[in-house]
């Protein structure tokens, strides 16, 4: 544990970057290397803050771009030491290419990802292109919707990252702005509480450990490659175990309660919202408005996007009849990844639901509950009539200009 | 008196048995190391590695040093035993240890890592220069034969 306390109230009024240092701060993480970018800056410059006022024993490094930063991170990491950093969008852009080699080392490094879209034209504001675009990058992906689960999921996600079982990097998604810049009630936990449940970080392989000279990043041409990528794929398919039993840990330990598919209202859920983020949280009051004019609506939202909870939504999907993928992200010319990977996870199961494709809410545009409650109407239709009433699978929705959809059927 | 040294010896150990078996070649996905990383030697380091020659280290299967590039190279350094004066300028620069010196005494070359850069030629103080670099292909006999004068 870092050797000065930070006194802490019971509740503290925290936006999602304060929410994330904190988690950095009481994780007691020996190297953070990071470069800020907007809107994970914050995150960046309360944790440089706790370093500068002594509460923080391990090292602070400033780099000179978001592709040094995870660089280091991984340097630090394959030396031995509990690793962090945060980032959004162009910056994480910048270090796609050493998330790859993060992974494939399998060093448990957490980083705070706050989500933002990406350039051109350049935005500052959420969406998820940042998220999308680390999809098969083999990190462990979780997402909040708000500063506590900010908070909580980083905390988290040292100890899911780090077990023996795991040992593979760990994104902490929040939204742009509308989490990290939101300041929300937040119940911390103690310093020393929060210490002992991340607990003391296990050293694989470690090169600063001289008994046991090792060298990491090597190459492996066709002889290795595969079997190495194999065996990164096997551990991360396995890591639902051990997430399963971190949340189940910290729900006894705070009462708070995650699941890796988030589900709200979809037992008798004919028709169903598939979001992320903060917008699951919005889906959550109007799948409650349109239960009052006796539309049984639910959300369901996989809070932890890798590894896909395909079995779980497969499952949930089985008795409903129609529903809404929602991408946050340009999708590319294509579906969008949640409208992919749900009608996927469907296809080798009964269940057929009319399934749509909306791609929503870029570069910031607000998605609002009146919008969501017609989304949540248009499912209705859909469901009654047993296909898709648009004539089109993808539609964007809250675009200006005239109606966009694709793929017409 | 020349010093008698056969040029060609390579001043490595053979690769020892794997005392558990199974060579990383046949390794399945579920038996190798996670995340790629390559031990240098058998064993845990328990003793103090630097005082102990190469040829008795218990070099892991997966050190470099059992990687041959000697083929990467296009010209070699030939090694003039009579010219020698040991200063060890070679060994000191060689980027690839690949300058075998024993006891302050010049060696040989480990042409299995040399990969000819020329840079031991370009550090030799005699005149002649002890280390010349001559084509891949030519004999090293030939190549003392056609040794450059003093100048």
């Amino acid at each position: 544990m870092n050797s000065k306390v930070m006194d802490l109230n019971n509740v503290e009024v925290w936006d999602g970057n304060m929410a994330a240092a904190q988690a950095l701060r009481q994780a007691d993480v020996d190297v953070v290397a990071a470069y800020p970018i907007t809107p994970s800056t914050p995150t960046v410059e309360n944790y440089a803050g706790f370093h500068a006022n002594g509460y923080v024993d391990g090292e602070f490094v400033m780099v000179e771009s978001e592709h040094a930063a995870m660089s280091g991170c991984v340097g630090a990491a394959a030396a031995g030491g509990r690793v962090a950093t945060a980032t959004s969008s162009q910056g994480f852009a910048l270090m796609v290419e050493v998330l790859y080699q993060a992974s494939g080392m399998r060093l448990p490094i957490v980083l705070v990802q706050v989500n933002r879209a990406l350039a051109a034209p350049l935005n500052v504001n959420g969406d998820h292109s940042d998220m999308y675009l680390g999809r098969d990058s083999g990190w462990i992906n979780i997402d909040a919707c708000n500063p506590q689960e900010a908070y909580d999921i980083t905390l988290m996600g040292f100890k899911i990252g780090e077990h023996l079982d795991v040992r593979l990097p760990v994104i902490a998604n929040q939204d742009g702005f509308m989490t990290s810049h939101t300041a929300q009630n937040v119940i911390p936990l103690e310093d020393k509480v929060a210490c002992d449940f991340v607990g003391e970080y296990k050293q694989v392989n470690a090169m600063l450990d001289f008994s046991k000279p090792v060298t990491h990043g090597v190459q492996t041409e066709e002889n290795w490659h595969f079997e190495h990528k194999a065996k990164q794929h096997d551990a991360l398919m396995r890591s639902p175990k051990v997430i399963d039993e971190v949340f189940a840990e910290f729900k006894a330990l705070t009462g708070r309660e995650y699941k890796r598919l988030e589900t709200y209202k979809v037992d008798d859920a004919e028709v169903v919202i598939v979001a992320l983020g903060t917008t699951y949280e919005s889906a959550k009051l109007a799948a409650d408005k349109m239960r009052e004019e006796g539309v049984k609506a639910g959300v369901m939202m996989p809070r932890v996007f890798r590894p896909f909870p395909l079995l779980e939504i497969c499952e949930t999907l089985q008795n409903v009849k129609a529903v809404c993928c929602m991408d946050r992200s340009a999708p590319g010319g294509s579906v969008g990844a949640l409208y992919n990977e749900i009608s996927g996870a469907l296809f080798n199961s009964p269940a057929r639901p009319v399934l749509q494709n909306v791609i929503y809410g870029l570069g910031g545009r607000d998605m609002t509950i009146d919008t969501l409650c017609d989304i949540y109407k248009d499912l209705d239709k859909d469901a009654k009539a047993g296909k898709l009433t648009s004539g089109k699978i993808q539609r964007f929705v809250g675009v200006r200009g005239p109606e966009l959809g694709f793929y017409n059927v | 008196m020349a010093k008698e040294k056969d040029l060609s010896t390579r001043v490595v150990p053979e690769l020892a048995s794997k005392p558990d078996g199974k060579s990383i070649n046949e390794m399945g996905w579920d038996e190798l190391v996670p995340g790629a990383a390559v031990y240098s030697f058998d064993g845990n380091i328990d003793y103090a590695v630097a005082h102990v020659q190469p040829e008795d280290r218990r070099y892991a299967e997966t050190n470099s040093i059992n990687a041959y590039v000697g083929d990467w190279r296009v010209v070699k350094p030939v090694w003039n035993v009579d010219l020698c004066i040991d200063c060890q300028n070679c060994w000191l620069y060689c980027p690839d240890t690949s300058i075998i010196s024993r006891e302050k005494e010049m060696v040989g070359i480990d042409y299995d890592h040399c990969k000819g850069c020329g840079i031991c030629s370009e550090v030799c103080p005699t005149n002649p220069k002890s280390l010349v670099m001559f084509a891949e292909t030519m004999k090293n006999e030939d190549a003392l034969n056609q040794w450059p004068q003093k100048q």
